[in-house]
C-alpha cells in the first residue's frame, strides 16, 4: 500500500499544474454564444498541449495516459475549477466508442475533430418515455436504399442545437428482445429533419435540448458496431465514462467544501455545534470519495477492466454534493431564498446529481444485482 | 499510487480469515458469550502465532510490522466475532510503545507482545475511565485523559467489572486513584492506532453482518420471490456496501497514514472512527431489517454482532465526538494527502 505518487506521477502532476497556472482561461464569460466560444477555445488550447482525449491512445491523436493519470487530469482540472472543454461528450464518450468499435474509415473521419473542438459532439439516447429503461427506446431506424431513415424523439442532449453529429441509439429491429434489437449510429445534425428546442431546467437555464426527427437521413457507414450491437456499444461508454470520474468529482466537491467552509466562518455559523457536526460529516464523505475512488482505480488497473463498482462513487458524489449545499443554504438562512445567491443556483442544480448519468435508483439496482449478487427483480 | 494490500498482507489476511473461520465457529462463539468466558485455548493459539505483537518493535519482542498489518487482523476477528483480548493488549501495548519511556517498553512490551502479560486501556471521563475492555482481568490497565496516559496494574486500581450488551467481550469501570506511573511521551499515535483498531473491527463486523442479509435476500421468499429481488431489500443491500467500504477505506488509510505519514493520523484516525462508528451499527441495524422477525431472536446470531458494533462504536470516544474533533483538525484548503 502506498498513497503517495510515484517520481513520474508526481512530475506529470507539476507539469500538469504548473500548465494550467499558466493556461487556466477564467470563468466563462455572460452570453450563452459568448459562454461557448470560450470553451471551444480552452478545448483546442488543450488539443495543442497534448491535454485533449487524454486517455485515448496515442495513435488516434491521444496521449495514453494511465488510470492514475487519468485521475490526476481530473483532479487537477477540479482543483484549478477549469471549465470542461466544449466537447467533453465527444472525447468520454463518442470518441472511445468510434476508437473501440469503429472501422478505419470512421476513425479516419471522426476522431480529430472531436479532440481539436472542430465537431462538437451530442448523445441522443433518453426519449421521453425512456429514462431509465433505456432499452426500452422507441426511435425507429428504418434501412431504405442504402441509408438509414430515423424517426423519433430524444431528450436531454447537451449542446444539441451547437453539435454536428449525434450518437444516436435508435430500434432497427422491433421482433426480438428490446436489448438486441437497438443500433449505435452516428447521425449528422445539420438537416432540416432534425429539430432542437431548447429545455428549461429548473434554474431556468437552457443547459438541454429536445430533439424532434422526423424522417432523418443516416448513411449506412455511419453505423457503429455493427446492426443490432446498440447495447453493447452504448454500454461500455457508460462504464468508461464511470470508471475514472471518481477522483475528479472528488476534487470538484472538496473545492465546494472548502467554499463552503469559508462561508461559515464569514457567517460565524462555525462555532455552532450542529453545523459543525454537519461539516464534519462531509468533511468526511468528500475524503471518502477520495480514497473509494483511489482504492477502486487500483482494483480497475490490477484487473485491467473497470467494473460495475464504479457505480459507487456516482451515487455517493450526488449525494455529498446535495448534502453540501442543503448545508451551506441554511448557514444563509434567510439570504438562502434569494434567486441570484450562487449557493441557490448550486442547491437547485444539484438535486439533478442523483438523476443525470444514471438515477440512484439505477446505481443501486445495478450494486445489487452485479456486485451482491441479490436476484434480479426481473 | 496503490491502494491495496502487498502479497505479504494479503497472506496475513487470508490466513487470520481462515484460521479465526475455523476456530470461531459462530456456535462456538455463542457457547463463549452465553458463559461469558473466552477461548483461552485459541488465545494461546495467536499468542503463540505471534498475533499480540505485531506491531511491537522487534526490539521489544513483536514482529516489527505496522499498523496496516494489525488493522488487517483486528477486521477479520471483528467478522469472526472472536471472543479474545486481542484489543485490549494491543490498545495497551500501542500506548505504551507510543507514550512509554524506554525503562517502561522494556518492561511492558515484551510480556504483552508474547501474551505473558495482558493488558487492557481505558478513556478517562474525569477520574474514571468507565468502558474498559477486558479491564477486569488485565495485568496492566493504560488510562488515556488529557493529561496523557496512566499505567497502572490492576491489583492497584479500582476496578469494577461491568455487564454489557456485548457478551462477547467483557469490561470493567476503573479508577485509578493515583496510582501507578505515568507515560512522558506523546500518546497521539497510539490514541489514533487504537482507534483504527476499533474501526477496523466494525469494519470486520458490518462485512460480516452485510453478507449475512445478503445470504438471507437470497434464499428467503415472500409472495413467490427472493426478498432480495425488491427494491426496497435490494436497495439497503447496497447501502450497506456503501458504508461498509467507506469504513473500510477510512481505515486502511488511516492506518497507512500511522506508518508512513503520522502528521495525518489524528484526522485520519477521527474519521475512521467516526465513520465506522456510524456504519457498524447501521449495516446491522440493516441486516436485522432484512432478516425480519427471525433477527430480532436469540436463536439467530445476528444480535451479538448488532452490540458489538454498537458497543465499539461508544468505546473509546463516539462518532459524534470524534466528528467534533474532525472539525476541529481539518482547516479550510487543508491539502490531501496525495
Amino acid at each position: 500500500m502506498d498513497l503517495t505518487l510515484s517520481p513520474s506521477e508526481a512530475a506529470f502532476r507539476d507539469e500538469l499544474r504548473a500548465w494550467l497556472a499558466e493556461n487556466h482561461p477564467g470563468a466563462d464569460p455572460p452570453g450563452d454564444d459568448e459562454a461557448f466560444e470560450h470553451r471551444r477555445e480552452w478545448q483546442r488550447k488543450l488539443f495543442e498541449a497534448g491535454y485533449a482525449g487524454f486517455s485515448w491512445p496515442k495513435e488516434y491523436g491521444g496521449r495514453g495516459a494511465t488510470m492514475v493519470e487519468q485521475a490526476l487530469f481530473g483532479e487537477e482540472m477540479a482543483r484549478a475549477k477549469a471549465p470542461s472543454p466544449v466537447n467533453v461528450l465527444g472525447m468520454v464518450m463518442g470518441g472511445p466508442v468510434v476508437i473501440t468499435h469503429g472501422t478505419d474509415d470512421q476513425k479516419e473521419r471522426w476522431l480529430r475533430p472531436i479532440l481539436t473542438g472542430e465537431e462538437i459532439w451530442c448523445q441522443g439516447f433518453s426519449e421521453p418515455e425512456s429514462g431509465s429503461d433505456l432499452a426500452s427506446l422507441k426511435t425507429k431506424a428504418v434501412k431504405s436504399n442504402g441509408e438509414w431513415i430515423v424517426t423519433g424523439q430524444k431528450v436531454w442532449t447537451t449542446y444539441a442545437h451547437r453539435a454536428k453529429w449525434c450518437m444516436l441509439v435508435a430500434r432497427t429491429d422491433q421482433d426480438v428482445p428490446k436489448h438486441q434489437g437497438l443500433t449505435y449510429f452516428i447521425m449528422d445534425m445539420e438537416q432540416e429533419e432534425v429539430q432542437v428546442r431548447p429545455l428549461h431546467q429548473i434554474t431556468k437555464e437552457p443547459e438541454f435540448n429536445e430533439l424532434f426527427i422526423e424522417e432523418a437521413r443516416i448513411p449506412d457507414e455511419n453505423v457503429v458496431g455493427g446492426v443490432g450491437n446498440g447495447w453493447a456499444v452504448a454500454i461500455t461508454t457508460l462504464m468508461n465514462e464511470r470508471a475514472g470520474l471518481g477522483a475528479a468529482a472528488a476534487a470538484g466537491v472538496k473545492m465546494a467544501l472548502d467554499e463552503l467552509k469559508l462561508l461559515a466562518q464569514e457567517r460565524g455559523a462555525d462555532e455552532d455545534p450542529v453545523i459543525r457536526q454537519r461539516l464534519a460529516q462531509l468533511t468526511i464523505e468528500v475524503e471518502l470519495l477520495r480514497l473509494n475512488s483511489w482504492r477502486g482505480l487500483t482494483q480497475i488497473m490490477k484487473r485491467g477492466v473497470p467494473g460495475p463498482e464504479g457505480s459507487l462513487p456516482k451515487w455517493q458524489w450526488g449525494e455529498i454534493n446535495q448534502a453540501l449545499t442543503e448545508l451551506a443554504v441554511d448557514i444563509l438562512g434567510e439570504e438562502g431564498a434569494y434567486w441570484d445567491s450562487p449557493w441557490t443556483y448550486r442547491l437547485l442544480r444539484s438535486r439533478a446529481n442523483s438523476i443525470e448519468g444514471g438515477t440512484t435508483e439505477i446505481l443501486k439496482n445495478i450494486i445489487a444485482e452485479r456486485v451482491l449478487g441479490l436476484p434480479k427483480l426481473r | 499510487m496503490n491502494f491495496d494490500f502487498s502479497d505479504d498482507q494479503q497472506a496475513i489476511k487470508r490466513t487470520a480469515k481462515d484460521l479465526l473461520a475455523d476456530r470461531f465457529k459462530l456456535d462456538h462463539v455463542r457457547e463463549l458469550a452465553e458463559a461469558g468466558t473466552y477461548d483461552d485455548d485459541a488465545w494461546k493459539e495467536l499468542c503463540e502465532l505471534g498475533w499480540p505483537g505485531i506491531f511491537i518493535d522487534e526490539q521489544y519482542g513483536g514482529q516489527g510490522l505496522g499498523i496496516v498489518e494489525l488493522v488487517i487482523l483486528m477486521e477479520e476477528l471483528g467478522y469472526a466475532l472472536a471472543p479474545v483480548p486481542f484489543l485490549s493488549n494491543a490498545a495497551a501495548g500501542l500506548l505504551i510503545q507510543s507514550a512509554g519511556s524506554e525503562e517502561q517498553k522494556q518492561r511492558w512490551l515484551p510480556g504483552l507482545a508474547s501474551g505473558e502479560l495482558s493488558g487492557a486501556a481505558g478513556l478517562l471521563r474525569g477520574e474514571e475511565a468507565k468502558l474498559v475492555p477486558d479491564g477486569d482481568a488485565a495485568d496492566v490497565i493504560a488510562l488515556c485523559g488529557p493529561e496523557g496516559v496512566r499505567v497502572v496494574e490492576r491489583s492497584a486500581a479500582e476496578v469494577e467489572p461491568v455487564t454489557t450488551m456485548d457478551a462477547t467481550r467483557r469490561f470493567a469501570r476503573v479508577r485509578a486513584n493515583g496510582a501507578g506511573e505515568a507515560l512522558p511521551g506523546e500518546p497521539g499515535p497510539g490514541v489514533g492506532a487504537g482507534l483504527l483498531a476499533v474501526s477496523a473491527e466494525l469494519t470486520g463486523v458490518a462485512q460480516r453482518a452485510m453478507e449475512m442479509a445478503i445470504e438471507y435476500a437470497r434464499d428467503r421468499k415472500q409472495f413467490g420471490r427472493p426478498i432480495g429481488a425488491y427494491q426496497a431489500v435490494s436497495h439497503r443491500c447496497a447501502q450497506m456496501l456503501l458504508e461498509t467500504e467507506g469504513a473500510r477505506s477510512a481505515t486502511y488509510y488511516g492506518a497507512w497514514t500511522a506508518d508512513a505519514q503520522p502528521e495525518q493520523l489524528e484526522l485520519a484516525a477521527s474519521m475512521a472512527k467516526a465513520y465506522a462508528s456510524d456504519a457498524g451499527w447501521r449495516v446491522c441495524s440493516s441486516s436485522l431489517q432484512v432478516h425480519g422477525g427471525i433477527g430480532f431472536t436469540w436463536e439467530h446470531d445476528l444480535h451479538f454482532f448488532l452490540k458489538r458494533a454498537k458497543v465499539d462504536a461508544l468505546l473509546w470516544g463516539s462518532a459524534s465526538e470524534h466528528r467534533e474533533r474532525v472539525a476541529g483538525l481539518s482547516e479550510v484548503g487543508e491539502a490531501a494527502a496525495v
